[in-house]
């Protein structure tokens, strides 16, 4: 099929979006897959143990999400390109393998299909898990977060997560939700020639201490100046890193009264509505993060030093409205929310608000 | 229909076949045996165990995947006058919360936990569980489970009564003789009540829709392929004073295969 070797030109496909980030993933090179079931996740899991067997690759199903993702970490150690996916309840187990890799500086590709949450909560979708996503762990959230919209982009930024986690060894999110991962849609896969090749940390050629340094890895220090000199070090890379790695897409911030501001598959209510919007004339524009982090924040910044009204769109209670909000603090603009925390949002539903927001002004 | 059981509730939620309901109506049934409605309290699981949350007229608490055990355990521990039952599926009590198994048998923990044994993630869509057949075909073994790769289907009461000793009360029975189950969740039950440690009862129980089998072939498996894999009674018997019991004598004991 599409990603094989004998077939270099890109092919038209008819898939779920975990269908999607699994033969990105194959596509990317990666090599195992540990993970533990859950939905709206489990698709990823059960395409990539078909296209493992095809391919030479690897698969475990491991006891829980802490099993799953730290197994994943000891595939990174001993040199493998290694990923897992997981969402809702998994996502916090997820976090403490997460911090592993933040303190420890492993590259690693976590697949998060956000459910509705807290808790059990549902199966189906949200977009709750960003602040899990960015923030979970205990520490910093040195880790790169993709927000996809589309299953094209699916493909695309799961190949780009593993690029960029084993280019600059920050954990890589890739934040899918349960719409994207069940839903089918048409995207063009293709093979990628230059593959991710991971890298050894351990059980690197010679005997240790003859032949070459022993690797001591760890991630306990014995004093506070320690892991600070550590952590100045790792927030500066990661702040160097912010202007590569952020990504970001608008349609007419400038003069935009009204910016509507989206993530992942709302995305595409928050597009259709403002073009209708436009369409009758109103002056209103959109922003989109691809990166939630590194959060993308200079053209936002732009916007707001002119003012007007943001209105922020989320199947959350606001947990892209604080990352704004950080990002523009000391701004003066008014910050308003549809929020709809762990159900979907329709363009029709944007249109009224923003609709009310305008006549206010 | 069990007294205990909550009529209005039913029918239930669970599949055609399911033997989820069969395994709770020997829990019902023990429960009015013993007379002790009024003092149970009913935790349930995430699996298709959390179908049941509203399953009796019991006091009754749905937890997280795998944590049943250790929110009964707080709860015993809080009110030990209670009597505590965790009921969860293999992939919860086995994998996800295996440490938790392993430690409330260790500790002799003052609770019951029923656990039916389906072979498979019935609830996320027929994943293999710890308890999956070798060759048995699940959505991440799709050729078959290969024991070589992913080990053997685990026993869990002859593991908890290998931890636990005297302490635990351990038994397997099968949805396929509800009054042989019965039995054994009543001495569990009563293990509990006279305050002699740790009961575990796995049942033996079917999942038609994640096996994609026939009513046929699914009693064939439950019957005939399961009880080779998974003997059927109880592990190590009663124990006079299950507190007293150490870790040499535990040793020594070994898993008693019946
Ligand atoms: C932390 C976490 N990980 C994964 C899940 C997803 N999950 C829900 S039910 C289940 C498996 C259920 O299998 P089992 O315990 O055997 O019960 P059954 O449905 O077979 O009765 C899983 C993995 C979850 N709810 N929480
Ligand atoms: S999926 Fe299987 S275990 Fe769950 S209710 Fe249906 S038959 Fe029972
Ligand atoms: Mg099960």
């Amino acid at each position: 099929m599409a990603i094989t070797q004998q077939s270099p030109r890109p092919e038209r496909v008819f898939w779920t979006g975990n269908e999607a980030v699994a033969w990105a993933a194959v596509a990317a090179g990666a090599e195992i897959m540990c993970g533990y079931p859950i939905t709206p996740q489990n698709e990823i899991m059960h395409t990539w143990v078909r296209l493992a067997h095809q391919y030479g690759l690897d698969f475990l199903q491991t006891e829980d999400e802490l099993s799953a993702g730290f197994a994943t970490l000891g595939g990174v150690l001993a040199g493998k390109v290694a990923f897992t996916a997981t969402a809702g309840p998994g996502t916090v187990l997820m976090q403490e393998p997460l911090s592993m890799a933040e303190m420890m500086r492993l590259p690693v590709v976590v697949v998060v299909c956000q459910r509705g949450g807290p808790s059990t909560g549902t199966v189906i979708y949200s977009q709750q898990e960003v602040m899990l996503a960015c923030f979970g762990g205990n520490g910093e959230g040195l880790r790169v977060v993709y927000a996809p919209a589309t299953h094209q982009e699916l493909y695309d930024y799961t190949i780009k997560a593993f690029r960029v986690a084993w280019k600059y060894r920050f954990p890589t999110i890739v934040l899918s939700d349960g719409y994207q991962a069940k839903m089918r849609e048409a995207l063009t896969v293709y093979r990628v020639e230059d593959q991710v090749r991971g890298e050894a940390y351990v059980g690197r050629p010679g005997v240790p201490g003859v032949a070459r340094p022993p690797a001591h890895l760890r991630n306990t220090y014995n004093l506070e100046e320690e892991l600070y000199d550590l952590l100045a070090n790792y927030t500066t890379a990661f702040q160097e890193i912010q202007p590569r790695v952020g990504e970001w897409q608008e349609e007419d911030w400038q003069g935009a009264e009204l910016l509507v501001v989206a993530h992942g598959v709302v995305t595409r209510a928050a597009r259709a509505a403002v073009r209708e919007l436009r369409g009758e004339g109103y002056p209103v524009g959109y922003f989109r993060p691809v990166t939630l982090r590194p959060f993308p924040a200079e053209v936002l910044r732009r916007w707001a030093s002119l003012g007007g009204t943001m209105l922020v769109v989320e199947s959350a209670a606001g947990q892209l409205r604080r990352l704004v909000a950080e990002a523009l603090a000391g701004y003066g603009f008014r910050l308003e929310g549809l929020l709809r925390p762990g159900v979907g949002i329709t363009p029709e539903e944007i249109v009224a608000v923003a609709r009310g927001l305008l006549a206010a002004n | 229909m069990p007294r205990s059981w909550a009529t209005e509730n039913k029918p239930h939620r669970f599949c055609p076949g399911c033997g989820h309901p069969l395994a709770l109506k020997a829990l019902g049934e023990a429960v009015d045996d013993l007379d002790i409605q009024g003092r149970v309290i009913f935790g349930c699981d995430i699996g298709c165990s959390l179908l049941a949350w509203d399953f009796f007229n019991l006091d009754s608490v749905q937890t997280h995947h795998g944590r049943t055990i250790p929110v009964m355990v707080g709860m015993k521990r809080a009110r030990p006058g209670l009597i505590c039952v965790a009921y969860m599926g293999d992939g919860g009590g086995y994998a996800i919360g295996a440490q938790h198994l392993v430690s409330a048998a260790l500790r002799h923990e003052q609770i019951t936990v029923l656990l039916a044994n389906n072979s498979i993630y019935a609830m996320t869509g027929g994943q293999m569980a710890p308890t999956t057949l070798p060759g048995q075909k699940t959505e991440t073994t799709p050729f078959g489970r290969d024991p070589e790769k992913t080990g053997r289907p685990t026993r869990g009461p002859e593991m908890a009564r290998l931890l636990g000793g005297e302490g635990v009360y351990a038994a397997r029975g099968t949805v396929a003789n509800v009054r042989q189950l019965k039995n054994y969740v009543k001495k569990a039950l009563r293990h509990q009540m006279e305050g002699r440690g740790f009961s575990f009862v796995e049942a033996l129980s079917t999942c038609p829709t994640n096996w994609r089998t026939g009513a046929a072939e699914t009693w064939e498996w439950v019957e005939k392929k399961m009880p080779a894999e998974f003997p059927l009674g109880e592990f190590g018997g009663d124990a006079p004073d299950g507190r007293a019991s150490r870790p040499e004598s535990v040793l020594r004991e070994g898993g008693g295969e019946g």
